[in-house]
């Protein structure tokens, strides 16, 4: 009986939570779809097929995810190696390592872009939409960097790195050998992890990308001021994006033996 | 020339030697065990032949080749470590495959040698397994597979069953030491394992702080050691306090009652004396002293009688000392009972005077 209680008790927090977090996304979605109620059509994807088909649309999201990629593989390149190597060899710079990832929290994107902009006010930077876009991506490596870290962090501190690297040397192995086919296929959870938040990150970021003047996807909804209907139909597809990468990230980081007992199970 | 010369191997973290003036000679074919307790510098100096750490001074030879700086994955070793070390992305048959493969192996030899590992090791059932799908002995013997699959010059084993429970370590270490028979490599193993390391050992160095106490045989390092703390560490010895009573006849004293030794050391009238406790054979003191088989005897009482599967030993108190003597199991024995005045009757070679 106590069991019983216990159970409908964990139904009820689960059902308000949906209505918490899906009354609102359902609303949205309802208010997309009604453009047309007032000329007798309940349901109309009329918004959506306006913002589908928008050259800036594709446009501006092509941009986002050539932005979004640059960040993630610069992002990684920088992390995998380094943090292997401190969790190899100076696990005591683990700290300072944990400080720095404060730093991009802390410090509003505001204040890390005009101080950016000062700095290099002087160089090619600031001048040209191509240095600005190159800003843009440094600022984004770094504004993602609590982000992009943690994952590739907890990775390595999964396995033993030390055992491992040790292993592979005693077989005859490289540093090259040893960190793409042995630490990097163990971490790599960890690292598609890092690199789906950071570009659902890039993807979605908003203040870097306005005061530096770049087409980015997030910019798309303050260029369709005149119609209501297509900034929530963004909303809803930009959600639906996110949700599709999570879907991705789950898929990708099962480990081999997972996908296989689930191929021969099914 | 010896297999692997170590030439008074150095390693210094700050102010402590981790190891002090280490030599070993090692024959090709030989298993020679480092044993110690923690901290004694037996995983050190295993590292150092390995090539994990640079030697503070001193030299490494391996097969004539001075490998004291040459970097691990060039020296052609084969290490199994305490935790396995299997890389968890790979199955069974390509963590044995890995070395083959970085060293440019063809496909087809691969699979050859990687289906004769699996059959030396009695598990080609779980190629495709990978390990956490293992049991803790399954990787181990699977580690000391891919280990010895690149025919490696020298085979390291860090205290490999560690991790195992007692019966698994004692089939896992007999079949360890029959394979390495088979393949004639040499062998180096280290443990804190007293029974370990005797039982499958051609020698045994025992390590205490940094420092070698003894290198020999497993019967040279049980029967004869040469300092207190290879007679302490090896075997549950009977360590007694004794006083010097005739020292050209070798006589001595514990707690009073006089016995002859095989040779007192010029060390001073105090004495340490070893004791073997299986040496020791237990009479009721009624029996005639001059009938007893042994030239040495000790009277004492019994204080208690403890059960440990084959061995049932017997805790006796002298004056002010404490000797133990074990005996076989033997469930037809009538054993002493506490407060019970017995003699402890041995030969004059199980007692010696330690340095």
């Amino acid at each position: 009986m106590a069991k019983n209680r216990t159970s409908v008790f964990s139904w009820v927090w689960l059902l308000i939570g949906i209505l918490y977090l899906g009354l609102p996304l359902l609303s949205t979605l309802g208010y997309s779809l009604s453009p047309e109620v007032r000329a007798g059509n309940p349901i109309s994807f009329s918004a959506y097929f306006d913002v589908l088909s928008d050259p800036k649309f594709s446009a501006n999201l092509w941009f986002s995810i050539g932005a979004g990629l640059l960040t993630t593989v610069i992002s990684t390149m920088l992390l995998v190696p380094t943090t292997y190597w401190v969790q190899l060899r100076m696990p005591y710079l683990r700290s300072t390592l944990e400080l720095m990832t404060l730093l991009p929290i802390v410090v509003p994107v505001i204040v890390q872009v005009f101080g950016l902009l000062a700095l290099y006010r002087s160089t090619f930077l600031v001048n040209g939409s191509g240095g600005l876009y190159i800003l843009m991506i440094g600022a984004y490596i770094i504004w993602a960097f609590p982000y992009t870290y943690r994952p590739i962090s907890a990775a390595f501190q999964a396995i033993n790195v030390k055992v491992l690297t040790e292993a592979a040397q005693s077989l005859g192995a490289s540093w090259i050998t040893i960190l793409l086919r042995v630490i990097l296929p163990n971490v790599w959870g960890g690292v598609l992890n890092s690199a789906f938040i950071t570009f659902a990150l890039a993807l979605g970021e908003f203040t870097i990308s306005s005061l530096l003047a770049q087409q980015t996807f997030s910019m798309y909804q303050f260029g369709v001021k005149d119609d209501i209907y297509k900034p929530i139909a963004f909303t809803v597809i930009s959600f639906a994006l996110t949700w599709f990468f999570i879907a991705v990230l789950q898929q990708v980081t099962k480990h081999p033996s997972q996908r296989n007992a689930a191929r021969t199970t099914r | 020339m010896a297999f692997l010369d170590i030439t008074d191997l150095r390693k210094q973290f700050g102010a402590t030697y981790a190891v002090d003036t280490f030599n070993l000679s090692v024959q090709q074919g030989e298993f020679v065990s480092f044993l110690g307790p923690s901290g004694c510098g037996k995983t050190t100096t295993l590292r150092m032949i390995a090539g994990f750490e640079s030697p503070t001074s001193g030299e490494i030879m391996l097969a004539g080749e001075d490998v004291t700086r040459i970097p691990t994955n060039r020296r052609q070793i084969g290490m199994v470590f305490q935790s396995y070390a299997l890389f968890p992305n790979m199955t069974v048959a390509d963590n044995i495959r890995f070395g083959l493969r970085v060293g440019g192996q063809s496909a087809q030899v691969m699979k050859e040698r990687t289906a004769e590992m699996l059959e030396l090791i009695h598990l080609p059932e779980v190629a495709n397994r990978y390990p956490h799908q293992l049991s803790g002995g399954q990787q181990q013997r699977v580690a000391l597979a891919r280990a010895l699959a690149i025919r490696p010059r020298l085979l390291l084993l860090d205290e490999p069953l560690s991790a195992l429970d007692a019966k698994i370590r004692l089939s896992l270490r007999q079949e360890i030491r029959a394979i390495q028979r088979k393949l004639g490599i040499s062998a180096i193993y280290v443990t804190h394992d007293q029974e370990e390391a005797l039982s499958i050992s051609d020698r045994v160095v025992v390590m205490n702080k940094g420092r070698v106490e003894q290198v020999g045989t497993p019967t040279e390092i049980y029967n004869t050691p040469q300092t207190q703390f290879v007679a302490s560490f090896v075997g549950t010895l009977n360590l007694l306090e004794g006083r010097t009573v005739n020292r050209a006849d070798n006589m001595i004293s514990i707690d009073g009652q006089q016995l002859c030794v095989e040779r007192i050391e010029p060390t001073g009238d105090v004495l340490s004396v070893a004791l073997r406790p299986e040496a020791i054979t237990l009479h009721r003191e009624a029996d005639d002293i001059d009938a007893l088989p042994h030239n040495n005897t000790l009277r004492g009482t019994v204080e208690d009688v403890y059960f440990l599967g084959s061995v049932v030993r017997i805790r006796t108190r002298l004056r002010d000392q404490f000797v133990n003597a074990d005996t076989f199991n033997n469930p037809h024995a009538n054993l002493p009972t506490p407060g019970e005045p017995v003699l402890l009757n041995f030969p004059l070679e199980a007692c010696r005077v330690l340095v």
